[in-house]
């Protein structure tokens, strides 16, 4: 029966917009991090100012995620120092972060689902009356009052279950407030929002940076950093390539600075001339997720599409590939018209998808490259069931090369690639089993920009093979990069089709809102 | 490459480690212990389990559980019985054992992959209704006293090797086999380590899945057609408890209860270690008490020690000593 007082939401906010921003909230000077046989980190000096957004920035395994592991307690540096408020400090544990007022936003939200968002936030500082029992009624007014301070109007005492991805993290931000955060990390906060939630999130970021909160925000969209940041430090290879203001940069530049060479194209689709028609949708419905969803798709073309989260796009992809049932509608593939009712049916049909979230859908992480490449395929390596080792040894191989996924043999567990040569694997998956319709939901999500350009070129490769390709994606300049006619969601529907020409940010985002 | 190749099998070295350990202090304790008859006594009364623990690795690694082995044995061991006192000819009665066992796993296999049963439960449930057909078949009473022919089962020997062992080593050679050069067994692991990329890759989980639990139910029927060739009685009670042993030893083993990992190899260590368990303890004079005690503290310390390896591998892999 303990006596938590729930401490004053943000009660120390006007203390440092006050003062702000000449006051160094952070400072970390010269961190090296070892790990056997690894330099992690090498020398990198940052700081971090009250009142800013410093955007953290460089490929993935350049040393993001150890520098603000180090700020977080998960681990320990080798050789440095940190400075929090002039105060030098060891954080040797997340509980210390904590204490010192450093919270930080995972990319895996930490929440449990079926507790309320108020229930959330407090998670283990509730306080009781003098019997034990919860007093619901501060908890649910504390939370209120918080979440309204950053300019978010829900129900707090809705189940966490009940809320978009986009809420979800505006309650651990709540969360990481009303344990007194002066500093927040942010990793990858908006891989998986729609365009209007980031703007939401951007909304609640900006109320912060006003009350003085430093945030270090680590993104893979180069776009993102002009519309947010303040200060951009570019991290290579564990070492510290530089620091911008962002109104001084430009994304050429930090591209240059992460990957030390000039993407000649960030977006480089070589149009294919259009082929014969693959596959054609007619009036495809499935109750609450599809209404009357009607296009064709060519060999040799990217059909982009376009939406909102929620619209439907990745509902479309799973009923075309007989994840979901459908309720009516024809889908008519190379001119025979095909009842798909199980991803089975469709793969043997020649269609390939690769889902929006890999780890979960698209691989088996605890199995080797090899195993996952030829996954689909064992067909057609096998005899009697029995699995021919050197075909399909060799069939792994030649991918590995052919598609450049790095990785020190064929037997490695997938599970220790990063996320764009993880993305390969699935790629390989599909090209050994020879599919020509792809499906691509969100292709490069969470893959660091060298990596993107490779993907591109590779669906550059197999268009130009004749695949067709049906490209989902939430970045706006992908789908206009890479397409070659778009198709835009909007409740369930497509509600517009644009040729590449014609096709703008705006016009797009017009339409995926709802207003013609 | 060496060292790295080392790590990565520590998990199958710990439980080879484990082996020697328990046979080295029964050496120590019992004089008899190390000898050839005693040997082949182990492995002729760890045959049963090792026959059942075969099926279980194939479900474990699929990330399921089966419960109702034990009953299955029951069930089997009387159908079996039955139809040799009908004096049906040998194979037939056997292939019946097996056709009861495999017809158990089956329907266990298509509530669980067509019914969404959790494998707990709808293998809970045939654990009960197996064991009340066994009961119910005949009438609760065991039935006892076969041919030669069929006890030659269990009694004969091929070069001083019992047959049960040369079935179990067989079996072993098999099903190492299948697991890693069929697509069954590459199926198993996919749909064990993530059944929904599985799915999406096109495999027909359903149908993989529901095999693997007919094949666990027709290994329980072979071995009740050994138990039975040996205690020359089939009882409606036989096989109580097999599960936990089946199980343990797959465990100990170093399969993951959470499914996409394990071999063959580490079900048979565990196996072995707990056969030696149970004879060095009858051998020292440890009351059957108290060896169930011991049985059961083997079993959490082996997964102790298990979890501590892995988190450790854990640990490696993030700090790059090891891909």
């Amino acid at each position: 029966m303990t006596k938590t007082p729930i401490r004053g939401p943000c009660s120390d906010f006007n203390f440092y917009s006050k003062i702000m921003p000449n006051i160094t909230a952070l400072h970390m000077r010269h961190i090296r991090k070892v790990f056997p046989g690894v330099v992690a980190l090498d020398d990198v000096s940052f700081d971090l100012k009250a009142g800013e957004v410093h955007v953290l920035l460089g490929e993935n395994g350049a040393g993001k995620s150890t520098l603000v592991k180090i700020l977080s307690g998960a681990i320990q540096k080798t050789d440095g120092e940190i400075v929090l408020f002039d105060n030098p400090v060891e954080i040797d544990s997340p509980k210390q972060a904590q204490k010192l007022g450093i919270g930080i936003i995972y990319q895996e939200l930490n929440l449990v689902p079926s507790l309320t968002a108020a229930e959330n936030i407090f998670l283990g500082r509730e306080r009781t009356n003098s019997v034990g029992l919860i007093e619901k009624h501060t908890l649910l007014s504390s939370a209120q009052h918080i979440l309204s301070s950053i300019g978010l109007q829900i129900d707090c005492d809705q189940p966490v279950r009940s809320f978009g991805i986009a809420q979800r993290q505006m309650i651990e931000v709540a969360k990481a407030l009303s344990l007194d955060a002066r500093i927040l990390i942010m990793d990858e906060p908006t891989s998986a929002l729609s365009e209007t939630e980031i703007k939401q999130l951007f909304g609640v970021i900006r109320k912060l940076r006003e009350k003085g909160v430093a945030i270090i925000y680590i993104s893979h969209r180069l776009q993102e950093i002009f519309e947010i940041g303040d200060r951009v430090t570019v991290l290579r290879d564990g070492k510290l390539v530089g620091t911008r203001m962002v109104y001084e940069t430009s994304q050429a530049e930090l591209v240059k600075m992460m990957v030390n060479r000039e993407l000649k194209e960030q977006y480089p689709r070589h149009r294919t001339d259009r082929g014969e028609e693959i596959l054609r949708v007619e009036k495809l419905n499935r109750k609450g997720a599809l209404r009357d969803i009607s296009f064709s798709l060519h060999r040799g073309e990217i059909l982009g599409i376009s939406g909102l989260l929620g619209s439907g796009r990745t509902e479309l992809a799973r009923a075309l590939f007989g994840a979901d049932r459908i309720d009516s509608g024809e889908i008519v593939i190379k001119g025979k018209c095909r009842k798909i009712n199980s991803p089975r049916t469709a793969v043997k049909l020649g269609l390939g998808f690769l889902t929006e979230d890999r780890k979960s859908q698209g691989l088996v992480l605890s199995l080797s490259v090899k195993d996952n490449i030829t996954l689909s395929s064992l067909d057609l390596f096998s005899r009697l069931g029995v699995i021919s080792n050197k075909r399909e040894e060799r069939e792994a191989k030649s991918f590995i090369e052919q598609l450049r996924i790095k990785t020190p043999s064929n037997h490695q567990k997938v599970l220790n690639l990063s996320g764009g040569n993880q993305q390969k694997v699935v790629l390989a998956k599909w090209l050994s089993r020879k599919a020509d319709i792809f499906i691509f939901d969100e292709p490069t999500r969470g893959i660091d920009v060298g990596s993107k350009v490779e993907i591109y070129q590779l669906m550059n490769q197999l268009t130009a093979e004749g695949v067709a390709i049906i490209m989902i994606s939430s970045e706006l300049p992908e789908v206009l990069g890479m397409s070659d006619r778009i198709l835009i969601m909007y409740q369930h529907t497509i509600v517009c089709e644009l040729k590449s020409e014609e096709a703008t940010q705006e016009r797009v985002m017009r339409y995926a809102l709802g207003a013609a | 490459m060496k060292k790295e190749l080392l790590i990565q099998n520590s998990r199958q070295l710990g439980t080879f480690v484990g082996l020697i350990v328990v046979t080295a202090v029964f050496w120590i304790l019992s004089p008899y212990f190390l000898t050839i008859s005693n040997l082949m006594n182990i492995a002729e009364q760890a045959s049963i389990n090792a026959v059942i623990a075969v099926g279980m690795t194939f479900v474990i690694i699929a990330a399921g559980i089966d419960l109702s082995v034990g009953s299955i044995v029951a069930l089997s061991g009387v159908v079996l019985a039955g139809a040799l006192q009908a004096s049906l000819p040998v194979p037939v009665a056997i292939l019946l054992g097996l056709g009861v066992g495999a017809l158990c796993g089956l329907s266990n296999g298509l509530l669980i992959s067509f019914g969404r049963l959790p494998p707990f439960i709808a293998t809970l449930g045939m654990m009960s209704v197996a064991r009340g057909i066994a009961l119910f078949y005949i009438d609760g009473r065991p039935v006892s006293g076969f041919s030669a022919e069929f006890r030659s089962l269990a009694t004969g020997e091929i070069a001083r090797i019992p047959s049960p062992v040369i079935i179990m080593i067989v079996l072993y050679i098999l099903a190492h086999c299948i697991l890693h050069w069929t697509k069954l067994g590459r199926y198993t692991y996919a749909i064990g380590g993530n059944e929904e990329a599985a799915n999406l890759s096109g495999i027909n989980t359903r149908m993989i899945k529901t095999t693997i639990y007919a094949l666990c139910g027709m290994l329980s029927g072979l071995a009740a057609v050994l138990l039975t060739a040996r205690l020359n009685s089939a009882q409606p009670i036989a096989g109580l408890m097999y599960e936990l042993d089946a199980i343990a030893a797959v465990v100990i083993g170093g399969t993951s209860l959470l499914g996409g990992e394990g071999t063959i190899s580490g079900t048979l260590i565990g196996v072995l270690i707990m056969g030696i368990l149970r004879n060095g303890l009858n051998l020292v004079g440890v009351s059957s008490f108290t060896q169930q005690v011991v049985i059961g503290s083997v079993i959490i310390l082996a997964v102790l020690i298990d979890m501590a390896v892995r988190k450790d591998r854990t640990i490696l892999l993030a700090k790059g000593i090891i891909k």
